[in-house]
Protein backbone atom coordinates (compact mmCIF):
# COMPACT_ATOMS: atom_id res chain seq x y z
CA UNK A 1 0.00 0.00 0.00
CA UNK A 2 1.37 3.39 -0.87
CA UNK A 3 2.16 5.70 1.98
CA UNK A 4 0.05 8.80 2.30
CA UNK A 5 -3.51 9.72 1.61
CA UNK A 6 -5.19 6.37 1.03
CA UNK A 7 -5.15 5.22 4.65
CA UNK A 8 -7.57 7.66 6.18
CA UNK A 9 -8.86 7.63 9.75
CA UNK A 10 -12.65 7.93 9.54
CA UNK A 11 -13.55 7.78 13.18
CA UNK A 12 -12.13 6.58 16.48
CA UNK A 13 -13.82 5.76 19.77
CA UNK A 14 -12.27 5.29 23.18
CA UNK A 15 -14.82 3.98 25.62
CA UNK A 16 -15.21 6.10 28.71
CA UNK A 17 -17.46 3.49 30.24
CA UNK A 18 -18.47 -0.08 29.53
CA UNK A 19 -20.90 -0.62 26.67
CA UNK A 20 -22.24 -3.63 24.83
CA UNK A 21 -21.65 -2.48 21.26
CA UNK A 22 -19.72 0.03 19.14
CA UNK A 23 -21.23 1.06 15.81
CA UNK A 24 -19.68 2.78 12.79
CA UNK A 25 -22.27 4.25 10.44
CA UNK A 26 -20.68 6.92 8.25
CA UNK A 27 -17.88 5.79 5.93
CA UNK A 28 -18.68 6.40 2.29
CA UNK A 29 -16.18 7.03 -0.49
CA UNK A 30 -13.57 4.32 0.09
CA UNK A 31 -12.71 0.97 -1.50
CA UNK A 32 -11.91 -1.08 1.59
CA UNK A 33 -12.14 -0.62 5.34
CA UNK A 34 -9.79 -1.51 8.17
CA UNK A 35 -10.88 -1.66 11.80
CA UNK A 36 -8.29 -1.66 14.57
CA UNK A 37 -9.57 -2.55 18.04
CA UNK A 38 -7.18 -2.44 20.97
CA UNK A 39 -7.23 -3.07 24.67
CA UNK A 40 -10.28 -5.22 24.27
CA UNK A 41 -11.75 -6.75 27.39
CA UNK A 42 -15.09 -8.33 27.92
CA UNK A 43 -16.83 -7.86 31.23
CA UNK A 44 -18.02 -11.45 31.20
CA UNK A 45 -17.05 -14.38 29.01
CA UNK A 46 -18.99 -14.08 25.79
CA UNK A 47 -18.11 -14.44 22.13
CA UNK A 48 -17.91 -11.10 20.27
CA UNK A 49 -19.38 -10.72 16.79
CA UNK A 50 -19.55 -8.14 14.01
CA UNK A 51 -22.85 -7.39 12.25
CA UNK A 52 -23.52 -5.33 9.14
CA UNK A 53 -26.51 -3.08 8.43
CA UNK A 54 -28.28 -4.35 11.59
CA UNK A 55 -28.91 -7.63 9.78
CA UNK A 56 -29.90 -10.34 12.27
CA UNK A 57 -30.65 -12.99 9.65
CA UNK A 58 -28.70 -16.21 9.34
CA UNK A 59 -26.43 -14.64 6.74
CA UNK A 60 -23.03 -14.78 8.39
CA UNK A 61 -20.31 -17.42 8.42
CA UNK A 62 -16.80 -17.60 9.83
CA UNK A 63 -13.87 -19.99 9.40
CA UNK A 64 -10.83 -19.72 11.60
CA UNK A 65 -7.45 -21.13 12.50
CA UNK A 66 -6.27 -20.77 16.06
CA UNK A 67 -3.22 -21.57 18.15
CA UNK A 68 -3.07 -21.67 21.94
CA UNK A 69 0.66 -22.04 22.31
CA UNK A 70 0.67 -25.83 22.27
CA UNK A 71 -1.61 -26.92 19.45
CA UNK A 72 -3.28 -25.53 16.33
CA UNK A 73 -6.92 -25.97 15.41
CA UNK A 74 -9.45 -24.88 12.83
CA UNK A 75 -13.22 -24.69 12.87
CA UNK A 76 -16.13 -22.79 11.37
CA UNK A 77 -19.53 -21.35 12.15
CA UNK A 78 -22.09 -21.32 9.34
CA UNK A 79 -25.49 -19.65 8.97
CA UNK A 80 -25.00 -17.54 12.03
CA UNK A 81 -27.42 -14.74 12.91
CA UNK A 82 -25.02 -13.29 15.48
CA UNK A 83 -22.54 -12.04 12.92
CA UNK A 84 -18.94 -12.70 11.94
CA UNK A 85 -16.77 -13.92 14.77
CA UNK A 86 -14.26 -11.31 15.94
CA UNK A 87 -12.51 -13.19 18.72
CA UNK A 88 -12.86 -15.84 21.34
CA UNK A 89 -15.21 -15.84 24.30
CA UNK A 90 -12.46 -14.84 26.70
CA UNK A 91 -11.04 -12.02 24.64
CA UNK A 92 -8.81 -9.78 26.73
CA UNK A 93 -9.74 -10.95 30.19
CA UNK A 94 -6.99 -8.87 31.77
CA UNK A 95 -7.19 -5.17 32.53
CA UNK A 96 -3.48 -4.64 31.86
CA UNK A 97 -2.76 -7.04 29.00
CA UNK A 98 -4.33 -5.72 25.80
CA UNK A 99 -5.90 -7.82 23.13
CA UNK A 100 -5.95 -6.64 19.56
CA UNK A 101 -8.26 -7.15 16.60
CA UNK A 102 -7.42 -5.97 13.09
CA UNK A 103 -10.22 -6.52 10.58
CA UNK A 104 -10.13 -5.89 6.82
CA UNK A 105 -13.40 -5.50 4.91
CA UNK A 106 -12.95 -5.62 1.15
CA UNK A 107 -15.14 -3.87 -1.44
CA UNK A 108 -17.67 -3.01 1.22
CA UNK A 109 -19.75 -0.70 -0.96
CA UNK A 110 -20.31 -2.92 -3.99
CA UNK A 111 -23.86 -4.12 -4.68
CA UNK A 112 -23.08 -7.21 -6.76
CA UNK A 113 -21.14 -9.56 -4.48
CA UNK A 114 -21.30 -10.95 -0.97
CA UNK A 115 -18.92 -9.28 1.48
CA UNK A 116 -15.78 -10.97 2.77
CA UNK A 117 -13.60 -10.06 5.71
CA UNK A 118 -10.22 -11.10 7.04
CA UNK A 119 -9.39 -10.67 10.69
CA UNK A 120 -6.44 -11.19 12.99
CA UNK A 121 -7.16 -11.51 16.68
CA UNK A 122 -4.55 -11.69 19.38
CA UNK A 123 -5.53 -12.79 22.85
CA UNK A 124 -1.94 -12.27 23.74
CA UNK A 125 -1.65 -14.56 26.74
CA UNK A 126 -3.96 -17.29 25.53
CA UNK A 127 -4.58 -17.62 21.79
CA UNK A 128 -3.91 -16.21 18.36
CA UNK A 129 -6.54 -16.30 15.58
CA UNK A 130 -7.01 -15.64 11.90
CA UNK A 131 -10.65 -15.56 10.85
CA UNK A 132 -12.22 -15.39 7.40
CA UNK A 133 -15.74 -13.98 7.47
CA UNK A 134 -18.58 -13.76 4.99
CA UNK A 135 -21.81 -11.78 4.94
CA UNK A 136 -24.16 -13.22 2.33
CA UNK A 137 -25.66 -9.97 1.12
CA UNK A 138 -25.18 -7.89 -1.99
CA UNK A 139 -26.14 -4.73 -0.14
CA UNK A 140 -23.49 -2.11 0.39
CA UNK A 141 -22.30 -2.05 3.98
CA UNK A 142 -23.56 1.13 5.58
CA UNK A 143 -23.16 0.29 9.25
CA UNK A 144 -20.88 -1.96 11.28
CA UNK A 145 -21.69 -3.08 14.80
CA UNK A 146 -19.00 -4.63 16.99
CA UNK A 147 -20.92 -6.48 19.67
CA UNK A 148 -19.28 -7.74 22.86
CA UNK A 149 -21.74 -10.61 22.77
CA UNK A 150 -24.52 -11.92 24.97
CA UNK A 151 -24.84 -9.93 28.16
CA UNK A 152 -21.23 -8.75 28.05
CA UNK A 153 -19.82 -5.26 27.58
CA UNK A 154 -16.62 -3.88 26.11
CA UNK A 155 -14.78 -2.38 29.03
CA UNK A 156 -13.82 1.22 29.58
CA UNK A 157 -10.61 2.20 27.80
CA UNK A 158 -11.06 0.00 24.75
CA UNK A 159 -10.28 1.80 21.49
CA UNK A 160 -11.99 1.24 18.12
CA UNK A 161 -10.70 2.99 14.99
CA UNK A 162 -12.10 2.78 11.46
CA UNK A 163 -9.81 3.52 8.50
CA UNK A 164 -10.75 3.94 4.86
CA UNK A 165 -8.58 2.55 2.07
CA UNK A 166 -8.87 4.13 -1.35
CA UNK A 167 -7.73 2.14 -4.37
CA UNK A 168 -7.11 5.18 -6.50
CA UNK B 1 -7.25 13.66 3.03
CA UNK B 2 -5.26 13.18 6.17
CA UNK B 3 -1.75 11.88 5.79
CA UNK B 4 -1.98 9.18 8.43
CA UNK B 5 0.08 6.34 6.96
CA UNK B 6 3.48 7.91 7.19
CA UNK B 7 6.91 6.49 6.50
CA UNK B 8 9.04 7.23 9.56
CA UNK B 9 12.17 5.48 8.40
CA UNK B 10 13.25 2.97 5.78
CA UNK B 11 16.42 0.90 5.74
CA UNK B 12 17.77 -1.00 2.74
CA UNK B 13 20.89 -2.91 3.68
CA UNK B 14 24.01 -2.19 1.65
CA UNK B 15 26.05 -4.86 3.44
CA UNK B 16 25.50 -7.81 5.74
CA UNK B 17 24.54 -6.88 9.29
CA UNK B 18 23.43 -8.79 12.40
CA UNK B 19 20.61 -6.51 13.54
CA UNK B 20 18.56 -3.52 12.48
CA UNK B 21 17.24 -1.00 15.00
CA UNK B 22 14.74 1.83 14.80
CA UNK B 23 15.55 4.26 17.60
CA UNK B 24 14.03 7.50 18.86
CA UNK B 25 10.67 6.50 17.42
CA UNK B 26 8.44 9.61 17.37
CA UNK B 27 5.68 9.53 19.97
CA UNK B 28 3.27 11.39 17.71
CA UNK B 29 1.35 8.54 16.10
CA UNK B 30 -1.34 6.19 17.39
CA UNK B 31 0.02 2.89 16.08
CA UNK B 32 3.17 1.60 14.39
CA UNK B 33 3.49 -0.66 11.37
CA UNK B 34 6.71 -2.41 10.31
CA UNK B 35 7.24 -4.16 6.99
CA UNK B 36 10.29 -6.38 6.59
CA UNK B 37 11.81 -8.30 3.68
CA UNK B 38 14.88 -10.33 4.60
CA UNK B 39 17.32 -12.99 3.62
CA UNK B 40 20.07 -14.06 5.99
CA UNK B 41 23.34 -15.98 6.11
CA UNK B 42 21.91 -18.85 8.18
CA UNK B 43 23.21 -22.21 6.89
CA UNK B 44 19.68 -23.59 6.53
CA UNK B 45 16.54 -22.99 4.49
CA UNK B 46 15.19 -20.71 7.22
CA UNK B 47 16.67 -18.78 10.09
CA UNK B 48 14.93 -16.73 12.75
CA UNK B 49 14.19 -13.04 13.12
CA UNK B 50 13.78 -11.97 16.75
CA UNK B 51 12.45 -8.72 18.23
CA UNK B 52 13.66 -6.70 21.19
CA UNK B 53 11.38 -3.85 22.25
CA UNK B 54 13.08 -0.90 23.95
CA UNK B 55 16.49 -2.57 23.68
CA UNK B 56 15.78 -5.55 25.93
CA UNK B 57 14.42 -9.07 25.61
CA UNK B 58 12.98 -9.05 29.12
CA UNK B 59 9.25 -9.22 29.82
CA UNK B 60 8.53 -10.46 26.33
CA UNK B 61 6.36 -13.41 25.32
CA UNK B 62 4.74 -14.68 22.19
CA UNK B 63 2.15 -17.19 21.06
CA UNK B 64 1.91 -18.32 17.45
CA UNK B 65 0.46 -20.62 14.85
CA UNK B 66 2.87 -22.08 12.28
CA UNK B 67 2.32 -23.74 8.94
CA UNK B 68 5.12 -25.42 7.02
CA UNK B 69 3.26 -26.61 3.95
CA UNK B 70 2.27 -29.96 5.43
CA UNK B 71 0.99 -29.35 8.97
CA UNK B 72 0.03 -26.66 11.45
CA UNK B 73 1.42 -26.31 14.96
CA UNK B 74 1.38 -23.78 17.78
CA UNK B 75 3.85 -22.83 20.45
CA UNK B 76 4.81 -20.10 22.88
CA UNK B 77 8.05 -18.69 24.22
CA UNK B 78 9.63 -15.88 26.21
CA UNK B 79 11.32 -14.68 23.02
CA UNK B 80 9.35 -12.81 20.36
CA UNK B 81 10.01 -14.57 17.06
CA UNK B 82 8.94 -12.26 14.26
CA UNK B 83 9.18 -14.77 11.48
CA UNK B 84 11.36 -16.75 9.15
CA UNK B 85 14.44 -15.25 7.62
CA UNK B 86 15.06 -17.05 4.36
CA UNK B 87 18.48 -18.68 4.79
CA UNK B 88 21.49 -19.44 2.65
CA UNK B 89 20.20 -22.88 1.65
CA UNK B 90 16.91 -21.56 0.30
CA UNK B 91 16.09 -20.93 -3.36
CA UNK B 92 18.30 -18.18 -4.71
CA UNK B 93 16.94 -14.63 -4.74
CA UNK B 94 14.02 -15.44 -2.43
CA UNK B 95 13.30 -13.24 0.57
CA UNK B 96 10.87 -13.62 3.46
CA UNK B 97 8.15 -11.13 4.38
CA UNK B 98 6.99 -9.95 7.78
CA UNK B 99 4.52 -7.35 8.99
CA UNK B 100 4.12 -6.12 12.54
CA UNK B 101 1.30 -3.93 13.90
CA UNK B 102 1.77 -2.24 17.28
CA UNK B 103 -1.37 -0.42 18.52
CA UNK B 104 -1.21 2.29 21.18
CA UNK B 105 2.56 2.13 21.36
CA UNK B 106 2.83 5.40 23.31
CA UNK B 107 0.59 4.28 26.16
CA UNK B 108 2.08 4.28 29.63
CA UNK B 109 -0.82 2.47 31.25
CA UNK B 110 -1.09 -0.84 29.39
CA UNK B 111 1.23 -3.60 28.24
CA UNK B 112 2.08 -3.58 24.53
CA UNK B 113 0.45 -6.05 22.16
CA UNK B 114 2.11 -6.82 18.83
CA UNK B 115 0.30 -8.50 15.94
CA UNK B 116 2.69 -10.24 13.52
CA UNK B 117 2.33 -12.05 10.20
CA UNK B 118 5.41 -13.72 8.74
CA UNK B 119 5.99 -15.83 5.65
CA UNK B 120 8.77 -17.54 3.74
CA UNK B 121 7.81 -19.06 0.41
CA UNK B 122 10.64 -20.40 -1.75
CA UNK B 123 8.97 -22.76 -4.23
CA UNK B 124 10.54 -25.66 -2.35
CA UNK B 125 9.33 -28.40 -0.03
CA UNK B 126 9.98 -26.40 3.08
CA UNK B 127 7.90 -23.28 3.62
CA UNK B 128 7.06 -21.23 6.65
CA UNK B 129 4.05 -19.15 7.72
CA UNK B 130 3.44 -17.71 11.16
CA UNK B 131 0.62 -15.74 12.78
CA UNK B 132 1.90 -14.37 16.05
CA UNK B 133 0.68 -12.50 19.10
CA UNK B 134 3.56 -10.79 20.84
CA UNK B 135 3.52 -9.05 24.20
CA UNK B 136 5.86 -6.68 25.99
CA UNK B 137 4.69 -6.79 29.59
CA UNK B 138 5.72 -3.26 30.42
CA UNK B 139 3.76 -0.02 30.59
CA UNK B 140 6.62 2.00 29.10
CA UNK B 141 6.05 3.66 25.73
CA UNK B 142 7.84 1.99 22.83
CA UNK B 143 10.79 4.08 21.67
CA UNK B 144 12.90 1.51 19.88
CA UNK B 145 12.52 -1.73 17.93
CA UNK B 146 15.46 -4.02 17.24
CA UNK B 147 15.29 -6.91 14.76
CA UNK B 148 18.00 -9.45 15.44
CA UNK B 149 19.32 -12.33 13.38
CA UNK B 150 19.49 -15.42 15.54
CA UNK B 151 22.92 -16.74 16.54
CA UNK B 152 25.86 -15.32 14.62
CA UNK B 153 23.89 -14.87 11.41
CA UNK B 154 23.54 -11.67 9.41
CA UNK B 155 20.88 -10.09 7.24
CA UNK B 156 22.17 -9.85 3.70
CA UNK B 157 22.38 -6.96 1.28
CA UNK B 158 19.04 -5.74 -0.09
CA UNK B 159 17.07 -6.80 2.97
CA UNK B 160 14.61 -4.01 3.77
CA UNK B 161 13.00 -2.67 6.93
CA UNK B 162 10.31 0.03 6.84
CA UNK B 163 8.70 1.71 9.85
CA UNK B 164 5.38 3.54 9.39
CA UNK B 165 3.32 5.66 11.74
CA UNK B 166 -0.47 5.34 11.78
CA UNK B 167 -2.59 8.17 13.19
CA UNK B 168 -6.25 7.84 14.09
CA UNK B 169 -7.00 11.51 13.49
Amino acid sequence: MAAGSTYTPITTTTLGSAQSSVTFSSFSGYTDLVIVCANLKNAVQQTPFMQFNSDTGTNYSSTWIAGNGSSASSSKLSNSSSGILIGDYNIGMSSTIPSTAIIQIQNYSNTTTYKSTLGRYNLTTTEVYAIAGLWRSTSAITSIALNAGGSSNWSSGATFTLYGILAA
Amino acid sequence: MANTYTLIEGKTLGSNIASVTFTSIPQTYTDLLVKISTRQTTAAVFGIVKLNVNSTSTNQTYRAIFGDGSSATSNNSTTIYVGPGVGANATANTFSNMELYLPNYTSTSIYKSISINGAGETNATEAYLNLTAGLKSENTAITSLQFICDGSDNYVTNSTFYLYGISNS
